[in-house]
């Protein structure tokens, strides 16, 4: 991945609008990125800031009362968003496939974990024959640690980190270029949360598979993946490589939530910083950046007009006044060194 | 009456555990229960003894099913115990009457995980921070609004009177959780059970409420039992740390302590395991194989040997007790000695 970045799935000015009885609700707005073939991007962000949304909307999973109004989700190419049903029907589990939170609320109580497997290999490779389509499940579950006479067995008879590591084995079934996991570990213990990133790291090695991993835990992004993309309020607001990231955010709402997670290292940030506020109703977002109310480094211009996701060194982006030129900007722009 | 509610007792300690043990019965089928002689039993707590100075926080860390929650519930008197002796301020909960336990009570509250399910969705602000007064305090009444509105100033509901008629449905997640604090501390209690007081916040929104528990604990004088599975945020508002595994304790010592100088393999693991918010400094450690096992039949010996890295043949004869290798700082472990700095 470090040197050829081969680009799987491009995502442009996607805007993703629920409409609500209060009005419509701008969940996510104007995002534009780039995720590269082999990589673990790790997509962070406070609850209803639409990461969730988002994960949904490269899968085309918004349901009415919402829906994808703009943008483009272009997958190795095409632009899916003018797939028809049967179209999707063959890109999702087989191109792209999801994680969720709940394992219990995706695996049918009533079926058991092997015929789960067999039954997406059926749906989608009608060819493929039964003995066949479960050696291939017994392969890749044992592979997981799932031993094979654990197959047998019934959701609820595995623990919560096996039926995690169950819906990792059906993502990895029909050999799905991109994973995209929506808080997968977070209803999980932390030694069992720290060996399914273990697991997820592994698989991409080994299956090469492409990850976007959903979470509200920036700890576990700094642990796990290779960029990072911040969301707040609907607007992607800061976008790069992991390392250079944490050593050096950029957008003051990046500076601030970074700041802001507990470290369980002594004498490493023995005071939290407190961001003041808390998000916004995305009815009625704030004019200009969405963050301006809260922002410490506020200016005149931030109310007013919406900054770009400007790519400020190379694979850096940001969304934010301070890194860009406008005419009826009154403070200096901030050069970031490449 | 005599009443022994009141204070009676100078001493430091403000809770004192001995050997607590909680059993639940496992729901069998009437048949079940007449061929067969032995009942099972989920033993949540089993055999746990700490004591909380007045004025201190102290953390209860553990996965899901340590049994934190139940040991938290036992310390208030508010479950029956199986076995042990549970002692607030030098009285003992099972030699009072249910009207004496009810007086005693008002000086502990419980903070609870998730607000919108502690609050009454029906209930205006105001009316459910001043529903405690109405039961603890209900001589009282004239003062009753005062102390509300004092008491949410202190916790940041600011202006009182904007949020005095509103509903919790109206406010952020963050103001309710500001709600629940300030119900429990409009009756001035000593103690206060914070069962993940702030696992739901947002991470922004985690820090202020962090910080405002540190502040209100100052102000009033609190004691805290914290019970929380996040370490990290143990180590922002704890001074010493319990660590459970399976109904059992595994350390406990000051927090810096522990944290510097982890004793138990199992906290070492469970330390090793909370992510931390730098890149540079990825975990290369492996995890121990398994989960936290069923407690309806725990492990021999020490509950913890079948993932141990360093167990021996004795570990799963033995069960450890918690023996103290440093200052204050207990472990329960057969081989820990190896690992004091």
């Amino acid at each position: 991945m470090k040197n050829t970045k081969e680009t799987l799935l491009q995502v442009k000015n996607l805007e993703v609008t629920y409409h609500t009885r209060l009005g419509a609700v701008s969940a996510v707005a104007d995002v534009s990125f780039d995720v590269y073939r082999g990589e673990i991007l790790g997509l962070v962000g406070e609850s209803g800031c639409g990461k969730s949304t988002m994960g949904k909307a490269l899968m085309r999973l918004i349901s009415p009362p919402g829906e994808i109004s703009g943008g483009q989700i272009i997958l190795n190419g095409d632009d899916i968003l003018n797939y028809n049903e049967d179209q999707m029907r063959d890109i999702r589990g087989r191109r792209v496939s999801m994680i969720f939170q709940d394992p219990m609320t995706s695996l049918n109580p009533v079926q058991r974990i092997d015929q789960h497997g067999i039954e997406a290999i059926e749906v989608h490779e009608p060819k493929t024959k039964l003995d066949q389509a479960l050696e291939r499940v017994t392969k890749l579950f044992e592979r997981l640690g799932i031993q094979k006479r654990r197959l047998t067995d019934y959701p609820h008879q595995l623990s919560g980190g096996m039926r995690q590591r169950v819906m990792i084995g059906l993502g990895l079934a029909l050999n799905a270029d991109l994973i995209i996991a929506d808080e997968a570990s977070t209803s999980l213990d932390v030694i069992v949360e720290a060996k399914l990133a273990d697991q997820l790291r592994e698989i991409r090695d080994e299956f090469g598979v492409t990850l976007i991993v959903i979470t509200h835990n920036i700890a576990l992004v700094a642990e796990l993946a290779d960029r990072i993309a911040v969301m707040y309020a609907g607007r992607m607001v800061e976008l790069g490589e992991v390392h250079e990231v944490f050593d050096n955010p950029l957008h003051p709402y990046t500076q601030g939530l970074l700041a802001s997670v507990p470290n369980i290292e002594l004498n490493e940030r023995e005071e939290l910083y407190k961001m003041s506020g808390e998000p916004p109703n995305l009815t009625h977002p704030p004019t200009g950046c969405r963050f301006h109310p809260r922002c410490p480094k506020a200016m005149d211009i931030c109310s007013r007009y919406q900054p770009s996701f400007q790519e400020v060194s190379p694979g850096r982006f940001v969304h934010c006044w301070l890194y860009q030129d406008h005419p009826e900007k009154d403070s200096p722009t901030i050069k970031v060194a490449a | 009456m005599n009443d022994q509610t009141k204070s009676n007792n100078n001493s430091d300690i403000l809770v004192k555990v001995e050997n607590i043990k909680k059993w639940y019965p496992v729901q069998t089928t009437f048949l079940d229960q007449i061929f067969t002689q032995q009942r099972d039993f989920v033993r949540a707590v089993d055999g746990v003894s700490f004591t909380i100075k007045r004025g201190e926080a102290f953390g209860l860390a553990g996965e899901s099913g340590s049994g934190k929650s139940t040991i938290g519930r036992l310390t208030l008197g508010l479950e029956q115990l199986t076995e042990g002796r549970a002692i607030f301020d030098g009285i003992d909960y099972s030699t009072l009457s249910v009207e004496e336990n009810r007086k005693l009570r008002r000086r502990m509250q419980v903070i609870f995980q998730d607000p919108m399910a502690s609050l009454n969705p029906r209930m205006s602000i105001g009316a459910a921070i001043t529903q405690p007064l109405h039961i603890h305090y209900p001589e009282k009444a004239s003062e009753h609004r005062d102390m509300v509105l004092s008491i949410m100033d202190k916790v940041g509901l600011t202006p009182p009177l904007f949020f005095y008629n509103k509903f919790p449905h109206q406010v952020s997640g963050g103001q309710r959780q500001r709600i629940v604090i300030a119900r429990a501390l409009v009756t001035q209690p000593e103690l206060v059970l914070a069962d993940e007081p702030i696992a739901m916040a947002d991470v922004s929104v985690r820090a202020q409420l962090l910080d405002l528990m540190v502040q209100l604990k100052k102000e009033f004088n609190l004691t805290y039992l914290f019970i929380t599975h996040d370490l990290a945020t143990a180590k922002y508002i704890c001074d010493r740390i319990g660590v459970l595994y399976l109904g059992r304790m595994a350390e406990v010592g000051p927090l810096r302590e522990v944290y510097a100088n982890p004793l138990h393999p199992y906290t070492q693991a469970l330390m090793a395991a909370v992510p931390k918010p730098n890149p540079h400094k990825r975990r290369t450690h492996p995890m121990p194989e398994g989960e936290i096992p069923n407690p309806i039949n725990p492990p021999s010996g020490c509950r913890f040997h079948p993932r141990c890295p360093i167990a021996k043949e004795e570990c799963s004869r033995v069960e450890p007790e918690l023996r103290e290798l440093r200052p204050e700082h207990a472990v329960a472990c057969h081989f820990a000695d190896q690992f004091v700095k």
